[in-house]
């Protein structure tokens, strides 16, 4: 099976107004729409994680609104300081391989997982390489490239993914570093899309050298352990090490810390946080990491996410003057 | 002939606020409001005093099990109900403007979580204002997390934690997306109590007795049981009382569940209940037209507006999701562990959501459904559409939905209620015509 990432997309919507309140984010909108109008059809699965509010309810709407393509639901523990956190979150991975079983008449075997795993942890070395030897070539790896090369992980077999990114590296190795007179930012949120979005962040002189977006390296950053049991402990084990995401529950509010860490390494100038609109998660976390940074010496903007909405030029010139004062 | 009496007397709050601020009544309170009045000004007055013997005091969710701090003798305090209060009396206001000025969250959060985050940043002299009670939700040492209301709580805890630097203990319930708790969400949740035991009892210097665990449980169980019982003698008709008036004694339960002073307000209650259908009486000001349920929290800024719209049309809601809301009955830690983790919306997958409503609109005779879409609050409105389609398909009522918020002021239309109202009306009248006709 070929794991592929739902987020959503630009749509018009038709069909979700009938599943969602307006103030549902763009996101799941857009998944609902496409559910709905039979763009993701030829999906054996959804595997839906409850990790926010909206998404609880999503696995519901799907259920009943998209019957063709099976939901499977995935609640992931949040008291991850408890030991027994490990074993539930086994039985529900263990309760979605049931399924997938079910769907696609195929069984998991130990050996096929590890290796799986090892291909996953090699995949996330070379995406964080990719981001460190992109930021030499920032002339070549355009706010857009860089995106383009993350969000294609999603769509392609992970082995078939994690040889290709290794030759993009090689290949900018080749090349004399670039050195370039713009500007540095970080990106911090869920996504920063579409195109057009990250379009105006070049027009403005800026260049993204690192992020926190839950959709590009909030993905790569933590590896499975080797160690630590079977194939399924030890993916449990991952989650547990996971951090720095505003859908895990952590205590101490560290993005600031975490997002000013990355400004250090990538010697960037500011942080841009792209607030999905309507994402609560996300909405809790800002203010807190907007001061820290601040606090901290980093400027920091944010900028309200909406795929949905094609209307940008409000945000072209907040992102134009953010600029300018970097 | 039932008497009716004037109504304004009972709309006053969630059921904290009751005594402070409810207008003049027309009639005597009825002695349950009193009990319930007194009880609120105990727990306040219990936590300032708490405080100022160098105890530790605590704010707690409102699906959280009470039990165990009950059993360990902590003052613990209740910022969703809190919220509330300041709402239904409309002293939000200055609340959610700081809250989405000077802290700069989104205008999109739980306005719960808005009016607390700042009285907390009150509390903690990073930011000013006049509390409008004077800060009689006392600053807490420690936090009690659950998350089988929502995902918000945890966020909106986290961020109480490292705003007042205290910390949290937590039992994360894992939402249900089938129709029953899995043995192994059991024995996660049931792993946690034990440890927040231990870890609740290390912070406050308390210790455990299973004696008075099972003594709290008890009351829990008979207030629970009281709680149930006066919303099922809504099904009386016409019904003895108006059915918002329920909606004031909800701080019994929320705050005060393992409570023997709950009982008391709620065996109260019962009697007024029973005595009203003894003399064929009813709280409900005007004739009974319609029986209607509630779906979703009441929108206590418009309490009062909502109220009147519907007795203009003789609508009496006699259900509400509130019922069954502390049904949370077991016997020993596993069977807490089972029963929180399918409290509330936890529980709430759409079949269990619909099989649920279904059974309350059979039972209580309701002719329609009074959907609020709670701006606030996404778990309860992101799955409702589909719910309230396949529930009025199934139990052949209609519904009619507003849009609204329980703390947020902002985001209601008197006139939008009042249409929407009137439409549900025109067609429970067609309803009850063909019936008749039949
Ligand atoms: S986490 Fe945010 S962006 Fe993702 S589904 Fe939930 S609300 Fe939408
Ligand atoms: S109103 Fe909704 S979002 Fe707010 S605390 Fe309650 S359940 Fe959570």
């Amino acid at each position: 099976m070929i794991p592929m990432g739902l987020w959503g997309g630009q749509a018009e919507l038709k069909l979700a107004k009938s599943y969602l309140p307006a103030f549902a984010c763009p996101i799941m909108q857009a998944d609902m729409e496409f559910g709905l109008n039979g763009t993701y059809e030829g999906l054996s699965a959804v595997i839906i994680p409850t990790i926010c509010d909206t998404l609880r309810c999503m696995t519901q709407n799907w259920r009943f609104g998209v019957p063709t393509i099976p939901m499977i639901p995935i609640v992931y523990p949040q008291n991850r300081k408890s030991p027994a956190s490990v074993d539930y979150l086994i039985s529900e991975y263990e309760t979605v391989l049931t399924v997938l079983s079910t769907v696609t008449g195929k069984m998991m075997n130990e050996a096929a997982l590890c290796e799986t795993i090892e291909i996953y942890n090699t995949h996330n070395a070379m995406m964080r390489e990719f981001s460190r030897a992109a930021n030499d070539h920032l002339d070549i790896i355009t706010p857009v490239e860089r995106h383009t090369v993350m969000k294609s992980a999603f769509f392609y077999e992970k082995s078939e993914h994690t040889a290709i990114v290794p030759n993009i590296v090689e290949n900018l190795k080749t090349l004399p570093a670039y050195c370039c007179p713009d500007k540095r930012v970080i990106l911090s949120g869920i996504t920063c899309e579409p195109d057009e979005l990250l379009e105006i962040l070049r027009e403005n002189g800026l260049c993204v050298v690192g992020d926190d977006l839950a959709q590009e390296m909030r993905q790569y950053r933590t590896d499975t352990p080797e160690k630590g049991g079977g194939g399924l402990r030890r993916l449990a084990l991952q989650w547990n090490n996971r951090y720095g995401c505003s859908l895990i529950h952590e205590l101490g509010k560290p993005r600031g810390k975490l997002l000013a860490e990355l400004c250090r390494e990538n010697e960037a100038d500011g942080v841009i946080c792209c607030l999905m609109k309507f994402c609560d998660p996300e909405e809790y976390d800002q203010p807190y990491y907007e001061a820290d940074l601040r606090a901290g010496g980093y400027p920091c903007l944010t900028v309200e996410v909406d795929h949905l909405n094609a209307g940008y030029e409000q945000i072209r010139t907040r992102i134009q003057t953010f600029s300018e004062m970097l | 002939m039932r008497e009716t009496q004037a109504d304004q007397a009972k709309i006053s709050t969630p059921g904290e606020q009751a005594a402070a601020s409810a207008p003049k009544p027309r009639r005597p309170k009825p002695k349950s409001m009193v009990l319930l009045g007194e009880q609120t000004e105990a727990l306040f007055e219990n936590a300032r005093l708490a405080k100022e013997r160098g105890e530790k005091v605590g704010w707690s969710a409102s699906i959280f099990p009470q039990e165990i701090p009950e059993t360990l003798g902590l003052n613990i305090l209740y910022p969703e109900n809190h919220s509330a209060g300041i709402a239904v009396r409309h002293q939000a206001d200055p609340f959610l403007q700081k809250c989405e000025g000077a802290l700069g969250y989104s205008n999109d959060l739980c306005a719960y979580a808005k009016v607390n985050l700042v009285y907390a940043s009150v509390l903690n002299e990073e930011s000013e204002m006049e509390l409008p009670d004077g800060g009689r939700l006392v600053k807490p040492d420690f936090l009690l997390l659950t998350n089988n209301i929502c995902n918000q709580l945890t966020k909106w805890y986290e961020n109480l934690a490292r705003e007042l630097d205290i910390p949290v203990f937590f039992i994360d319930t894992c939402y249900n997306p089938s129709d029953y708790v899995t043995e192994s969400r059991v024995r996660y949740v049931r792993a946690q109590i034990d440890q927040l035991i231990r870890d609740l009892c290390e912070f406050t210097g308390k210790s455990w007795d299973d004696e008075r665990f099972k003594e709290i449980m008890e009351i829990s169980r008979r207030n629970s049981y009281l709680w149930e019982r006066s919303y099922n003698l809504m099904d009386c008709k016409p019904a003895p009382l108006s059915g918002f008036e329920l909606f004031n004694y909800m701080s019994a339960m929320v705050c005060n569940r393992g409570k023997e002073s709950s009982t008391a307000v709620l065996e109260q209650l019962n009697a007024e209940i029973e005595e009203h259908i003894r003399e064929g009486t009813s709280t409900f000001p005007t004739e009974e037209a319609f029986r209607v349920s509630w779906d979703g929290i009441a929108c206590w800024p418009y309490l009062s507006h909502n109220l009147r719209t519907l007795k203009k049309y003789g609508v009496n809601m006699v259900a509400s999701s509130y019922g069954k809301a502390w049904a949370i009955n077991y016997e020993d830690l596993d069977g807490m562990a089972r029963a929180y983790c399918f409290a509330s919306t936890n529980g709430d997958n759409a079949t269990t959501m619909i099989a649920r409503r279904l059974e309350a609109l059979k039972k209580f005779g309701c002719e329609g459904t009074i959907y609020h879409v709670n701006r606030s609050c996404k778990v309860m409105d992101c799955q409702m559409m589909e719910v309230q389609r396949q529930l009025s398909a199934q139990a052949g009522v209609p519904f009619a939905s507003f849009n609204g918020d329980q703390a947020d002021y902002r985001n209601y239309s008197e006139a939008q209620f009042e249409t929407r109202i009137q439409g549900l009306v025109e067609i429970m009248k067609q309803n009850k015509e063909a019936k008749a006709d039949d």
